[in-house]
């Protein structure tokens, strides 16, 4: 084991920066990270064992004991619980004999929860040995174990043909489905890769900048920055070193376009990060893509190492002498935070990916505290479309404070879950329409994940759009046979909960005591004050760091806010005032503590 | 770089270097921002909130933001001192905190805070986690059920080769703060006693020490939190 661990720490230089590399590939040729790894890797970085296992025990997908052979981890999501997650779960459970959280006697499987995995167009599905089985039922889990308890390889264990498109490439084998569903300027087959870039290098870098003001495109991250104006003020600064992170760590439940993107057109986004070097002068890109899109791994090297050979990355791109530029690609490690700006830094730097404060920016301090650009895969990809028709052009799509069009990752309730590149201004009434939901039959729509907002058919008239329904892209369709304070609001607060990366207090409490209400008026011992109390206890998280805090309660807000007949619903009409305290369940406890018979 | 800039606070117009952040510029002037997670010379971290002030409308910690010239900012507004009532009482429900038998008590930060607040009971339910107290290391008891998660001590204390004898561990409410099995073995009894002065609350107790100070002539016994920097405007101005 020593001299594994050893290889690894060399590969990477005994740079410090690098320890998510150095726990990923570790975590994957050991199956877990054990004490020795630990302290090794803390003696050749000069840490200490407590400031590794910092990193380690934040993201999800390292563990400190076995994971088993084969690590099954089982998406939770809403839509995964939605399409049958429920028998899934328990098929798996059965035939393996273990429970959620363990692994096997003899080492074979563990089994274990993970949040959106973003497959939610093919749901339930399952991370195993980073491959992803999708569309789970109890048949197909019983085949899975079958082959788990033959020893068969991963790969030999699909029984469906590979998805549609690069899924069923060489370097991916996977038979995850891309669901292209509408196709618009920046989804375009017909894109040849390169052309923006011989487009650029006959301009000035301002003048780069300059188009993309001119097509007033905003960030589609999910925050809507323009990207013209983040470029200029990274151009501004001066500085011995400049970067540009591609996030791709599609993290809210509910999203995958940036998957699609990522398997379909690996080189429009490289391109985009080329164009966007050139316009601010960073020299090296950064892609980092969350732990759950590993299987692109080989396929995506391979492609930088294609690009490269055709000097679309490397020295003196394109022939203009000084146009440096390359990409490496950093992976996550199980971590929605991480999709936060700053906080996919601080874990491109190989630490916990904890949001930082701001300001300063990243644009002023990102990187090693170097000016860097962090653009969201679409909004790089849309970049090299304008740079290549105009920002004018780019103008005639979508509506005038949101130009251009916007890719959705559409699921839930609907004939065609996917993904469809629409021009900005669609109202929902339309998008429902055109995934095949009938209107009538449609109880709610969660628009921009959990962090956005529910709304109800009252609501359907209302367009996407910085204007009006600002998102990510990310529409989850309920049906009215859905429960949606349990399935939905309940798991989203504990999706939350899970996902905080626990250092600002607010964030970190007021969501446990906002689901421990809800839970009460679940159970029935409810009053009409704790639909108060939620309202207003939920302002609190505005005072958190970041994004993920100050939108923890919205699920819950939102609800309240356009679904109150539900709770009130629930409460009890003759009490003003109840504990919630459970005689029962607390008798059982402290039965269960002292080893007696409760008598109730 | 260094410049003199003007700002304002609750109205009141103060000097301030742009080298500051708002929350030393505001003690300079007398001004009393109240603070958990901040401690002199320690880079900042904004992580308790509680220093949450509005600049020009929008909410932004003191600690951590930098002043610059003609900054308005609001401090001791109704809606500030709710919030930093809440987020007391939050730290409050969060951990155990059974003040009597606690050994920092009187020089809590945590507690003088609550007495400020007037704090008599938390609106919030208590969570009454069950969490452990460490006493494996030779100098220093570690008191799980006291620990606001400061970061304090993570961010000041480190050994002679920069390594930090402190770290969080796990993330969401299930984080926490440990130490390290080998550094915490080597603490000087200089460095153990930092650790415990570094700690607002009585989460980090140096062993075999206790109660040389009694109780009822602890610092915030005889004023409350804050009072000292307050005391200043009226020298000063
Ligand atoms: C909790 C949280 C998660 C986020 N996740 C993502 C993400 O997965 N992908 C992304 O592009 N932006 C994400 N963002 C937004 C980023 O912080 C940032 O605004 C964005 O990457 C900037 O790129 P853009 O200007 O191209 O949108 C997230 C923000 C928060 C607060
Ligand atoms: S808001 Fe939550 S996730 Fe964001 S920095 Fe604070 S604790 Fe971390
Ligand atoms: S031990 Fe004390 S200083 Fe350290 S994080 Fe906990 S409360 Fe803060």
């Amino acid at each position: 084991m020593k001299n594994t661990i050893t290889k690894t720490i060399a590969k990477y230089h005994k740079d410090k920066t690098r320890l998510m590399d150095i726990l990923i590939d570790t975590q994957e040729e050991l199956g877990y990270i054990p004490k020795e790894a630990i302290s090794q890797i803390a003696e050749d970085l000069h840490m200490s064992e407590v400031d590794v296992e910092q990193t380690i025990s934040f993201y999800h997908f390292f563990s400190f004991q076995p994971t088993g052979k084969y690590s099954i981890y089982l998406n939770n999501s809403v839509v995964a619980v939605m399409m049958g997650r429920k028998e899934v779960a328990s098929t798996f459970e059965q035939e393996l004999g273990i429970k959620f959280g363990q692994v096997t006697a003899d080492g074979l499987a563990g089994l274990f929860e993970t949040s959106c995995i973003g497959m939610n167009d093919q749901e339930p599905a399952a991370i195993i040995n980073n491959m992803v089985f999708t569309r789970l039922t109890p048949f197909r889990v019983k085949e899975i174990v079958r082959d788990i308890k033959e020893g068969k390889p991963v790969v030999d264990m699909f029984r469906a043909s590979f998805g549609d498109g690069k899924n069923a490439s060489e370097l991916i084998r996977s038979v995850v489905s891309n669901n292209i569903r509408k196709i618009g300027p920046v989804l375009d087959p017909f894109y040849k890769p390169g052309e923006a870039i011989k487009k650029i290098i006959k301009m000035k870098p301002e003048e780069v900048i300059e188009e993309i003001k001119r097509s007033s495109i905003r960030g589609r991250g999910g925050a809507g920055f323009p990207t013209g104006l983040k470029w200029e003020f990274c151009r501004k600064i001066e500085a011995d070193k400049k970067y540009i992170f591609c996030n791709a760590d599609e993290g809210e439940p509910g999203t995958f376009k940036d998957r699609v993107i990522l398997t379909e057109l690996p080189r429009l986004i490289m391109e985009g990060m080329v164009v966007a070097g050139y316009a601010v002068g960073a020299t090296e890109g950064i892609l980092y893509i969350r732990f759950e899109y590993k299987y692109l791994e080989r396929y995506l090297e391979n492609i930088l190492q294609k690009a490269r050979e055709k000097n679309y990355l490397g020295k003196d791109i394109g022939g203009k002498k000084g146009f440096n530029f390359d990409i490496r690609i950093q992976f996550g490690a199980g971590a929605y935070v991480c999709g936060e700006e700053s906080a996919l830094i601080e874990s491109a730097e190989g630490k916990r990916g904890e949001p930082r404060d701001r300001p300063p920016f990243p644009v002023r301090r990102g990187y090693f505290d170097m000016p860097t650009v962090v653009n969201n895969v679409e909004t790089l990809c849309s970049a090299v479309k304008v740079i290549l028709n105009g920002g004018e052009w780019y103008k005639s799509f979508g509506t005038t404070e949101s130009t251009g069009t916007k890719l959705l990752s559409i699921s839930g309730d609907c004939r065609f879950p996917g993904v469809y590149e629409v021009d900005w201004g669609f109202s929902i009434n339309d998008m429902l329409e055109m995934v095949g939901a009938v209107n009538s039959e449609v109880q709610a729509v969660q628009v921009g994940g959990p962090s956005g907002a529910l709304i109800g058919p009252n609501e359907f008239n209302r367009i996407l759009g910085y204007e009006d329904l600002a998102t990510g892209g990310s529409l989850i369709i309920f049906g009215k046979h859905r429960d949606l304070l349990t399935d939905v609001v309940l798991n989203f607060t504990e999706f939350f909960i899970e996902e905080s990366c626990g250092s600002c207090s607010t964030c970190r409490i007021v969501p446990t005591i906002l689901m421990k209400k809800l839970k009460k008026i679940l159970n029935a011992r409810g009053v009409a004050q704790d639909i108060e109390d939620m309202t207003e206890w939920g302002k609190i998280l505005r005072a958190s760091r970041c994004g993920l805090g100050q939108t923890a309660a919205n699920p819950i807000l939102s609800s309240i806010k356009n679904f109150r007949h539900l709770y009130e619903e629930k409460v009890q009409k003759n009490k003003t005032f109840d504990s919630g305290f459970d005689l029962n369940a607390a008798v059982l406890e402290s039965c269960e503590a002292t080893n007696r018979i409760p008598n109730i | 770089m260094n410049k003199v800039v003007k700002i304002d606070i609750d109205g009141l117009e103060c000097i301030a270097n742009s080298d500051q952040y708002i929350i030393e510029a505001a003690r300079e002037n007398g001004i009393y921002i109240p603070t958990l997670c901040n401690y002199p010379g320690v880079k900042p971290k904004g992580g308790c909130r509680i220093c949450t002030v509005r600049v020009n409308g929008k909410q932004m910690t003191a600690c951590t933001t930098p002043v610059s010239d003609g900054m308005r900012i609001e401090n001791n507004t109704e809606e500030l001192i709710n919030l930093r009532k809440s987020i007391v009482e939050l730290l409050l429900v969060e951990g155990n905190h059974f003040c009597p038998s606690c050994e920092k008590s009187g020089n809590c930060e945590l507690q003088a805070l609550a007495y400020r607040f007037g704090i008599m009971a938390p609106r919030f339910p208590y969570l009454f986690p069950v969490r452990k107290v460490d006493a494996s290391h030779p100098k220093i008891i570690k008191d799980q059920n006291r620990c606001i998660l400061c970061k304090r001590c993570i961010r000041a204390i480190t050994d002679e080769k920069g390594r930090s004898v402190f770290a969080y561990r796990r993330r969401s409410s299930r984080v926490e703060v440990v130490v390290d099995s080998k550094l915490g073995k080597q603490l000087t009894d200089e460095l153990a006693q930092k650790a415990m002065d570094v700690c607002p609350v009585g989460s980090i107790l140096v062993k075999e020490k206790g109660f040389i100070t009694p109780i009822g002539e602890r610092k915030y016994d005889k004023n409350p939190i804050g009072s000292d920097i307050e005391n200043i405007t009226i020298t000063k101005r």
